[in-house]
């Protein structure tokens, strides 16, 4: 009993039950999974094929996915950046009343789930005149719009559907971040004349550039991780794959047409995206020059 | 006096402003619950709409769903269950790892930390298909263990949690040790009470990220009575749909019990996502 609770032997018992179901639950399927992206696999017969699984990945329908994604990615990253800087920046202002209610109805969005949100989307911006999208179009004196089967509206849904659901939180990452902002910054800036806009932007904005890095990266990783707004709009399939995005290519792939050989491909490939794009942000940001802690 | 006047013409512009972009946020949820109380044969017709007729609202599709709403409850059911023991076991085991990474000493700490970060890059997506596979070896599909085994293992809730213990007066710990505590008795009696706002802002993430879960129960979950609520009503969401009732009602029953979760933890929850947040 001694040895259980001598300060050496303890640590690894806290560690242990993490460790183990990480081994079996992450770490065996990861490689796994990079095994299994040069197998083919059918039921009761697996065999080794090299790289034809991923030879056959480059084709039309996924560099489809693929630009899919980059441009939600993008678009995504740049609206759950910018506009929660300007709204957090406004709600952190003193001219601003009611701000705990302000800031309360803009986070209420993220506790639906992307299949409720995507849901009540969905419904709003239906086929029909009578949809509220297509009514309020019409009133501004517009032509309606076929939302779901459109390239452009397509996107427009499914960035939408993620900025609605991001944004409250984004806005008080960077909220929390505003809070470390010195008065005496502002005070100083004051006295030497600076107007509002040069406080922003000399004063403000450098404050915010970790939380901005961290909210870029973040959105980024989770944009390429993108599946459930595509699948709420279109299930099986959308027109001409306008919806399809990468992990969609994966499930659809993997598990409905049942070549997990190929799907682990595409996956082993979003995998590298993900690790290229991270380690040349972490470069661009200089995080590995600040060391450990 | 000509800039005190500017100053309150600024302030109504931005209060005004900031107004109209929170109700833009809200409208979607209004739309909703006013949709909620439509006659479903309206909502088949004409979608969430703008205009409808106020002497039409009632309770109908709540009736339905409490009385008649076939598979809902057993989809809500497990949700509950699936969302409750992933957030038990993970916080549990995360809470462990994160305080002993804080405040031991020991070898293999600094790998294993950086292990853990490394982990936290590796999409989900690449282990799907192996997890699969291994549940259909293991014969977990269609069961509660297969969809909450993979998420017990939660590297952002283990990293969240060494952040938080790193602040943890260890002075605490020598004088537990002189009268004669173990170090579970210190980690579980001391250690863990205080590491408890923490506790509640990952209840509220994990608790988020397993009711609202999409793509892994999809993947697992077979039969309609085994499906959780976001799996359920995707697939009342077909074009040929008759289930705007269900459909309609029963998303504004799903967004209950995360308020409820919401209310009890919300205080831990801004300082909880900045401590997370910014750090990283």
């Amino acid at each position: 009993m001694k040895f259980l609770n001598s300060k050496k032997v303890v640590p690894y018992i806290f560690v242990s039950p993490f460790i183990i179901s990480f081994l079996i639950l992450t770490v065996y399927p990861a490689i796994r999974g990079i095994i299994m992206s040069f197998q083919s696999v059918l039921p009761g017969q697996v065999e080794f094929i090299g790289f034809q699984n991923y030879e056959r990945v480059f084709n039309p329908t996924f560099y489809k996915a693929l630009s899919n994604t980059t441009i939600y990615v993008v678009l995504t990253v740049l609206l759950l950046t910018i506009l929660p800087i300007i709204f957090a920046v406004i709600l952190d202002s003193k001219f601003t009343k009611l701000k705990t209610l302000f800031r309360a109805s803009l986070f209420m969005p993220t506790l639906a789930s992307t299949i409720v949100a995507g849901m009540i989307f969905r419904l709003m911006f239906g086929e029909t005149d009578t949809a509220a999208a297509n009514q309020l179009l019409n009133w501004l004196g517009m032509e309606s719009v076929d939302w779901r089967f459109n390239a452009w509206s397509g996107m427009f849904l499914m960035v939408m559907l993620c900025v609605w659901r991001w944004l409250g939180v984004n806005i008080l990452y960077f909220l929390a971040a505003l809070q470390n902002v010195p008065d005496e910054l502002y005070e100083a800036a004051d006295i030497d004349g600076a107007s509002i806009f040069q406080k922003f932007w000399y004063v403000t904005l450098p404050f915010l550039k970790p939380v901005t890095i961290f909210v870029v990266t973040i959105s980024i990783i989770n944009g390429f991780r993108m599946f459930e707004e595509s699948f709420v709009f279109w299930e099986a399939g959308s027109p001409g794959n306008i919806g399809l995005t990468v992990v969609g290519y994966i499930y659809q792939q993997g598990i409905q047409q049942n070549d997990m050989g190929f799907g682990a491909a595409i996956g082993v490939i979003l995998m590298l995206i993900i690790f290229v794009i991270s380690f040349i942000q972490l470069i661009l940001t200089g995080a590995f020059k600040r060391g450990d802690e | 006096m000509k800039s005190e006047q500017r100053k309150n013409t600024f302030t109504w512009v931005i209060n005004i402003g900031m107004a109209i972009v929170c109700l833009i946020a809200l409208f979607p949820v209004i739309m909703l619950l006013i949709s909620s109380l439509r006659p479903s044969s309206e909502l088949m017709r004409t979608g969430i709409s703008l205009a409808f007729d106020w002497s039409m609202l009632n309770l109908d599709n709540y009736n339905y769903i409490f009385t008649q709403a076939g598979s809902y409850w057993s989809w809500y059911t497990n949700s509950l269950i699936i969302s409750a023991v992933t957030i038990v076991l993970s916080l549990f085991f995360s809470s462990m790892v994160g305080y002993a990474l804080a405040v031991y000493d020991f070898k293999g700490r600094n790998l294993f930390f950086t292990f853990v970060v490394f982990i936290l890059m590796v999409p989900f997506e690449i282990l799907m298909l192996p997890l699969f596979q291994m549940m259909i070896k293991a014969q977990l599909v269609d069961s509660y263990l297969g969809v909450i085994l993979p998420m017990v293992v939660a590297p952002i809730a283990v990293f969240f949690f060494r952040q938080y213990a790193l602040g943890l007066p260890v002075q605490l710990m020598d004088a537990a040790r002189i009268d004669g505590s173990t170090e579970y008795g210190i980690f579980f009696k001391i250690m863990l009470p205080l590491m408890g706002p923490s506790l509640g802002a990952m209840a509220i993430l994990q608790g988020l990220g397993s009711w609202n879960n999409f793509l892994w129960p999809l993947i697992v979950l077979r039969s309609n009575d085994m499906f959780t609520l976001p799996i359920g009503l995707a697939t009342l969401l077909t074009p040929y749909g008759n289930n705007y009732d269900v459909l309609i009602a029963g998303s504004v029953m799903t967004i209950v019990p995360i308020i409820i979760l919401f209310i009890f933890f919300q205080r831990y929850f801004v300082a909880g996502l900045t401590t997370g947040g910014v750090k990283g």
